[in-house]
């Protein structure tokens, strides 16, 4: 139990930055390309200060990330001896294909633009863009595999041996789970990017730039988000078909609805006496958008046993969770259209405070969404075949509490203070013109502006 | 033809180790050495020299740890918890200073803390890397697939030299790395601390290659017994080979020999250890063969290693390179 709270919390950690960093990367990359493109200063201005936020978050991934290629070790030894064949060769694909590659020329894209020029250097921000997509594609293969596996035998030893490797990788929930998740990390990028842009639209400290990168995330929120609940109705059915017991769970269903199931929209599930209560339901509704006709049946959890259950009450939240975030998301999308439409995107407060709180939403949602993924797999590390309670390791319980409480306190100082760093980069936008002149008064080195943008100026000569 | 996919298994696995030890050796050590160059300036030319590649060097640690578990998964899950603390250790020390890279530029107020965490991160990390690297030698005991041992095994005598033996030897090559990055004073004086280095690395690795062969009767038949003895005296004269190389280019003022006399130093010693531990992946309970994955997942992974290894050591040599010579100091962070 110890071990999966340790498990859990820092992967929680983890998919945080990744999230952040897939979408940036890639926003990054575009924000060079219109700058080689158009050759208008507002993009490199906002690249280099996009790259800095870039920077601090790729480095909190990397090191949480690092601490997870060591815990399946530590804490799920026995998960990692059996299943280790199958997941171990594509994370090990992982970090040939993709962390090499970002690693690589993070150095070049960080401080390599005077050394390379500018083409080159857009060569190599492109390359981590990529490079965190390959990474999303090989972790989200091995997480899908365990959640439908496919293509493998059973040997002696009790490990999982692969049999066909397309079947593995091509697991049946991976290619929904990739689409949903890539589509998620662009959306919680464009939300924070949005806020920010939000912000200094509302304190009026740089119109210009300020204007530019709300108006780019507003067009990601407008086309991505309605793309995502498409997305995400399409990996629900997915689910229903490979794993019912956790939609049945998502959904509260305890009973089974031989005609037409309702949508249960709120209510406290009531795990106990295996029902719903204070639900508030629309009748069926729920066969509608799972077998997409008012009339089909649909199985309850009361055709699974008992101890197969996934903690219904903690899948029921966290899906509410992030769908509600979905349509909000999809509002904002919709009341910057109509704003874009009247002309007042970059003139309406009220769209830009809402753009402001709406800032981490996507982290919320991501999170909610791997919960619901994550324990709605319970009881099974890998769905049907390894119980959670057969891959734990062998290590004494006060091991494990002490590694835990030494990372809880560690991981809440250091990201703690990078989070905080995060906000002041953003809340330090320099003003548009002569961004020399108000150089802040704590540091005058190191800031995005000072060094950078004085790079810039030489970079463009030299085009 | 058949091949022994383990042992070519174990050879890349032993690669990525060794790349990782040397590569992550020098930056571990500029952190190690930051205490001794108390102005601020200095310090951050220190930290410049190697933010561009650090990441890329922990990469190797991550294909190590990731390889071991997809090729020899029994291997992985038997040494993970057997060296749970120091492994922690290692990781919260890599924390730490990994965030400091970013963090300290980011400040002023606070940024005496994340020289801290860069030098004790660094420090930590080293420290815990050679415990494990103790206690491995010791010997882990295995039975019916898990390890038998118990919590604090991995603390002895024994693993804590090694432990500093490793603190030591990084040291020695953030601070050739240095004088072949830096200028002026700075490079001076890290051209004095090389040179102090240097003796307490042979020192420590005499002390470790005198004491390996009484902690198991395989060791001393292995270094001692023919053939391998061969290698017994071979690996020693190499090891004097590079020691002369090495203080000659710190008394000569060369700029890059340092560095790569100390490189080959613990390469040295790396297949000092890799001859002792042969046919062992986890001695000495568990040989190459035992702990290695089926047969389908070593072959799809090489096909895959084949050739993508050589495609990132060119894009990692390219990254070096844009980086080449000494750093200037006027050059400020991004
Ligand atoms: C910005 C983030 C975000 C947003 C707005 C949504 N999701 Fe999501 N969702 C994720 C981020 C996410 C995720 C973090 O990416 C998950 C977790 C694991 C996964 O594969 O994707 C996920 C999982 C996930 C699952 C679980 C599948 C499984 O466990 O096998 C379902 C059924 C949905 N989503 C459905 C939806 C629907 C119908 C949404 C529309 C309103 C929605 N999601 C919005
Ligand atoms: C990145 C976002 C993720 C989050 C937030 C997350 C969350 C969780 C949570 C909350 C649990 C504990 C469930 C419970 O104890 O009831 C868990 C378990 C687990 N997850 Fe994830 N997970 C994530 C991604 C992944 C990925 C990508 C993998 C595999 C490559 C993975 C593998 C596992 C394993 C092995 C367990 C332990 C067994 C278990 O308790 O099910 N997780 N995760
Ligand atoms: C859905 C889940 C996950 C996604 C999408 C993901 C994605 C990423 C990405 C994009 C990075 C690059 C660093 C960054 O951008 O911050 C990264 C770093 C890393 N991730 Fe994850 N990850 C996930 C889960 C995991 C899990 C479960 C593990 C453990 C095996 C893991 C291991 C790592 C490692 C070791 C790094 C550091 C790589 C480096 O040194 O460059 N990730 N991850």
């Amino acid at each position: 139990m110890l071990a999966r709270m340790q498990f859990a919390f820092t992967v929680s950690f983890h998919i945080i930055f990744p999230a952040f960093s897939i979408g940036l990367a890639s926003y990054l990359a575009v924000l060079e390309a219109l700058w080689l493109w158009k050759k208008d200063e507002v993009y490199l201005e906002l690249f280099n200060f996009w790259k800095t936020i870039f920077a601090v978050t790729f480095g909190m991934g990397v090191v949480s990330g690092i601490v997870m290629s060591y815990q399946f070790g530590t804490n799920w030894s026995v998960f990692a001896d059996k299943a280790g064949p199958i997941i171990g060769p594509l994370m090990g694909y992982e970090v040939l294909t993709a962390f090499f590659l970002e690693a690589g020329f993070l150095g070049v894209m960080l401080f390599g633009l005077n050394r390379v020029g500018p083409r080159l250097h857009f060569f190599a921000t492109a390359m981590v863009a990529i490079g965190t997509l390959i990474s999303a594609t090989w972790i989200l293969s091995a997480n899908s595999w365990m959640q439908t596996p496919a293509g493998f035998a059973v040997n002696e030893a009790g490990q999982f041996t692969p049999v066909d490797w397309w079947a593995i990788i091509f697991n049946p929930s991976f290619p929904y789970r990739l689409v949903h998740m890539v589509l998620a990390a662009y959306l919680t990028t464009a939300f924070v990017v949005g806020a920010c842009g939000a912000w200094h639209l509302l304190r009026q400290t740089a119109p210009r730039r300020s204007r530019t990168m709300f108006s780019m995330a507003m067009w990601m929120a407008a086309i991505v988000a309605p793309i995502q609940i498409l997305a995400g109705d399409q990996h629900g059915l997915n689910t229903l078909e490979h794993q019912p017991a956790k939609v049945m769970g998502m959904e509260g269903h305890f009973e089974s609805h031989p005609d037409g199931a309702p949508l249960v929209l709120f209510g406290i599930p009531n795990a106990a006496e295996k029902r719903i209560d204070y639900a508030i339901e629309v009748p069926k509704l729920g066969s509608l958008i799972l077998k997409h006709d008012l009339n089909a049946p649909l199985a309850g959890l009361d055709t699974i046993p008992a101890e197969l259950h996934p903690p219904v009450a903690v899948i029921f939240w966290s899906f509410r969770i992030m769908v509600g975030i979905g349509f909000a998301m999809l509002g904002i999308g919709l009341w910057s259209l109509w704003c874009r439409y009247h002309g007042t995107l970059a003139s309406d407060p009220w769209l830009h405070r809402a753009a402001v709180l709406m800032g981490p939403a996507g982290f919320v949602a991501v999170l909610a969404g791997w919960v619901t993924t994550e324990v709605g797999r319970q009881p099974y590390t890998v769905y049907g075949h390894l119980l959670t309670a057969n891959s734990i390791a062998p290590i004494e319980a006060p091991a494990v509490s002490a590694s835990l409480l030494a990372f809880i306190i560690v991981y809440f100082f250091v990201f703690g203070a990078g989070t905080f760093y995060i906000l002041r980069l953003m809340a330090r936008l320099p003003r548009d013109t002569m961004p020399e002149l108000d150089e802040g008064p704590i540091r005058t080195a190191g800031v995005a502006h000072g060094p950078a943008s004085a790079k810039s100026h030489g970079a463009h000569h030299g085009l | 033809m058949d091949f022994d996919l383990p042992l070519i298994w174990a050879a890349i696995i032993a690669f990525a180790v060794l790349a990782y030890v040397v590569l992550d050796g020098f930056d571990l050590g500029v952190g190690i050495l930051f205490p001794l160059f108390p102005e601020k300036h200095d310090r951050d030319v220190m930290m410049n020299s190697v933010a561009p590649v650090w990441d890329g060097n922990e990469t190797w640690l991550v294909l190590g740890g990731g390889g071991l578990m997809a090729v020899f998964p029994l291997a992985y899950a038997t040494v993970l918890p057997a060296l749970y603390a120091p492994i922690i250790a290692m990781l919260i020390g890599l924390i730490f200073r990994g965030v400091a890279f970013e963090y300290r530029w980011r400040t002023k107020r606070a940024e005496f803390l994340w020289n801290w965490a860069f030098a004790g991160g660094s420090m930590l990390a080293a420290f815990a890397q050679g415990i494990a690297l103790g206690a491995l030698v010791q010997g882990i005991p295995v039975e019916n697939r898990a390890y038998a041992g118990s919590w604090w095994d991995w603390l002895t005598p024994f693993s804590i030299v090694t432990g500093i033996a490793i603190v030591v030897g990084y040291a020695l090559l953030g601070a050739t790395w240095l004088v072949m990055k830096t200028h002026g004073d700075l490079a001076e004086r890290a051209r004095a601390i090389a040179l102090k280095c240097c003796f307490a690395t042979i020192g420590a690795m005499g002390v470790v290659s005198l004491w390996t062969p009484f902690l198991d009767p395989v060791y001393l038949q292995r270094w001692f017994g023919w053939p391998t003895a061969i290698f017994s005296v071979i690996v020693p004269l190499l090891v004097l080979g590079c020691l002369y190389l090495l203080i000659k280019g710190i008394r000569d003022r060369h700029d890059v020999q340092p560095f790569i006399a100390a490189l080959g130093l613990f390469i040295l010693g790396y297949i000092g250890i890799g001859i002792s531990f042969y046919p062992y992946m986890v001695p000495p309970s568990l040989t190459i063969w035992e702990a290695a994955a089926p047969e389908e997942s070593l072959a799809f992974l090489l096909a895959g290693a084949l050739v993508l290894v050589p495609i990132i050591l060119a894009y990692t040599g390219y990254a070096y390179w844009v980086f080449r010579g000494k750093v200037d100091p006027e050059e400020g962070y991004h």
